[in-house]
């Protein structure tokens, strides 16, 4: 499956952050790749969507949405910010 | 209803060439290994079956042709109350032994009639109709089994650890 | 495990249509009355963002998507949506949705695939429905008087699939289009008959030296091949803005 970019999930993004995000750069704390949120590789799959880093296919973030809440998990980044 | 089931995946699609695939099962005294051919010699089913997904979707009568998972865990002589299956690109669920013996689980390698695909999960994929197609793994190398509940990829989430669609269980607590 | 759970902040609102137009025999435009545009907690609409939009069954299940918006700040919002065989929500929005039908949007969304109008010289290079995004930019440049120089290629299978033919058709000043039909041509055609290669790229392109900014939307395969070529051609990576839709069906 071809995966779509942050861009795909910018909508989300600014509901868990409140701001803005395809635009903020990220580094993947497994390959130190740094790239906007927008170029992140997403994989939507049935229980949720994972955000990987293209050069090395690391997970950057996990979100799993449960009824009301949205779980995030952004381990596999070792920095996100502008 | 579909005529072919979507792709979704939580990574890219391996491609583990066969010459190098195995399968295991793990957790006890010693490690029980199938290389492909070692696999493939093992007495397969054919299957048809529902399978349904939690994003909506439900797609009926599919064929499948696979290796029981009663069959590869008697060949192990194993016993325990949990398994934990892990796969290439590092995806795992869990389910408990008896959601996938007595005839309701397979290692599927074929469906509709030809070798699986790999973006559905070929070379072979674990295949547990009764449950929510996430806890069929795709790319699935083996079963590893245990006294305790280990929560795979989606349920560490608080997707529900035992998917199942006839009960609408989707959500840890539901 | 570092994760947190928050709650939702952006709001949705419901958007009736007001007009949909059929641009070619799977794609269709449809035009959106939205009582609070852009959307409370997001800024000023630019070009190059998109919705996201939520239908709701009678049963209570839920469908969300994104759509660009295919129209300009400025003028009334607009998304184009093309049916894909598989789809579980284009088919309603190509063939069924009808002027007065409702549905819930969210946006305009979108930080880094967006052009403001002064950055240039402007490559856009489309890839089916990619083109969406790329004619709001387009329509943009126009309303603003913008006098950057812009190129677009605009990759489609044939003549019938290229969506806004009559519109990109109109000379505009200042900007060059350029169409390749990958799979039959019309009779006498003269334009590009192949699907997007590097040597095609080489002739469209701006020179690297001339520091032109690019925007990429389509497939991802598609898009990831044009920017691959245009890397080679010396095009730095944060010049090239990129979009992947995804490969089409299955949605």
């Amino acid at each position: 499956m071809e995966p779509v970019d942050g861009n795909a999930i910018g909508g989300l993004l600014i509901e868990i952050f409140g701001t803005e995000m395809t635009n903020v750069r990220g580094t993947c704390a497994a390959c130190n790749a740094t790239g906007p949120v927008a170029s992140f590789a997403v994989y939507r799959s049935g229980p949720g969507i994972v955000a990987r880093c293209r050069a090395c296919d690391g997970e950057l973030m996990v979100l799993v949405r449960r009824q009301a809440i949205t779980c995030v998990d952004l381990r596999g980044l070792a920095r996100l910010g502008k | 209803m579909t005529d072919d089931f979507p792709v979704l995946s939580a990574g890219p699609t391996p491609r583990t060439a066969l010459d190098k695939w195995t399968f295991s099962v793990t957790g006890g005294v010693q490690q029980k290994t199938w290389t492909w051919p070692e696999f493939r010699a093992l007495p397969a089913e054919q299957l048809t079956t529902d399978i349904h997904c939690v994003t909506r979707w439900s797609k009926l009568d599919t064929r499948w042709e696979g290796v029981s998972v009663d069959v590869l865990l008697d060949e192990a002589g194993y016993d325990a109350p949990y398994i934990l299956a892990f796969c290439d690109g590092g995806y795992t669920t869990n389910l408990p032994v008896e959601a996938v013996t007595g005839g309701k689980a397979w290692v599927a390698f074929s469906y509709a009639g030809a070798p699986l695909r790999p973006e559905h999960g070929g070379p072979a994929r674990l295949l547990v109709p009764r449950l929510y197609f996430w806890k069929s793994a795709k790319w699935v190398r083996g079963l590893r089994l245990r006294d305790t509940d280990e929560p795979g990829f989606w349920e560490m989430y608080g997707y529900h650890n035992y998917g199942d669609p006839w009960l609408e269980q989707r959500y840890a607590g539901d | 495990m570092a994760g947190t759970a928050v709650r939702g902040r952006l709001t949705w609102q419901v958007a009736t249509v007001s007009a949909v137009t059929d641009e070619t025999p799977a794609v269709r435009t449809i035009s959106l009355d939205l009582p609070d545009w852009p959307g409370p907690g997001a800024g000023p609409q630019r070009a190059g963002q998109h919705l996201d939009v939520r239908l709701t069954a009678e049963d209570g299940y839920q469908a969300e998507r994104e759509y660009s918006i295919a129209s300009a700040p400025g003028e009334p919002v607009a998304i184009t949506v093309e049916r894909l065989a598989d789809g579980e929500v284009s088919p309603y929005l190509t063939e069924e949705l009808r002027q007065g039908d409702q549905f819930e949007v969210r946006g305009p969304v979108g930080g880094y695939f967006v052009w403001d109008g002064d950055d240039g010289p402007l490559l856009l290079v489309a890839g089916g429905s990619g083109i969406a995004p790329l004619r709001a930019m387009l329509r943009h440049r126009r309303r603003t008087g913008s006098t950057v120089q812009a190129r677009l290629l605009y990759s489609s299978r044939t003549w019938q699939d290229v969506i806004y033919r009559a519109e990109l058709s109109v000379p505009a000043d200042g900007l060059e289009v350029f169409h390749t039909l990958t799979r039959q041509q019309p009779p006498g055609w003269t334009g590009y008959a192949r699907r997007v290669d590097a040597q095609m790229l080489t002739e469209v392109a701006w020179p690297a030296a001339d520091d032109p900014v690019v925007y990429v939307c389509g497939p991802t395969s598609f898009v990831e091949t044009v920017a691959g070529a245009l890397t080679s051609l010396g095009y730095p990576a944060r010049r090239i803005r990129t979009e992947r839709f995804g490969a089409t069906g299955g949605q």
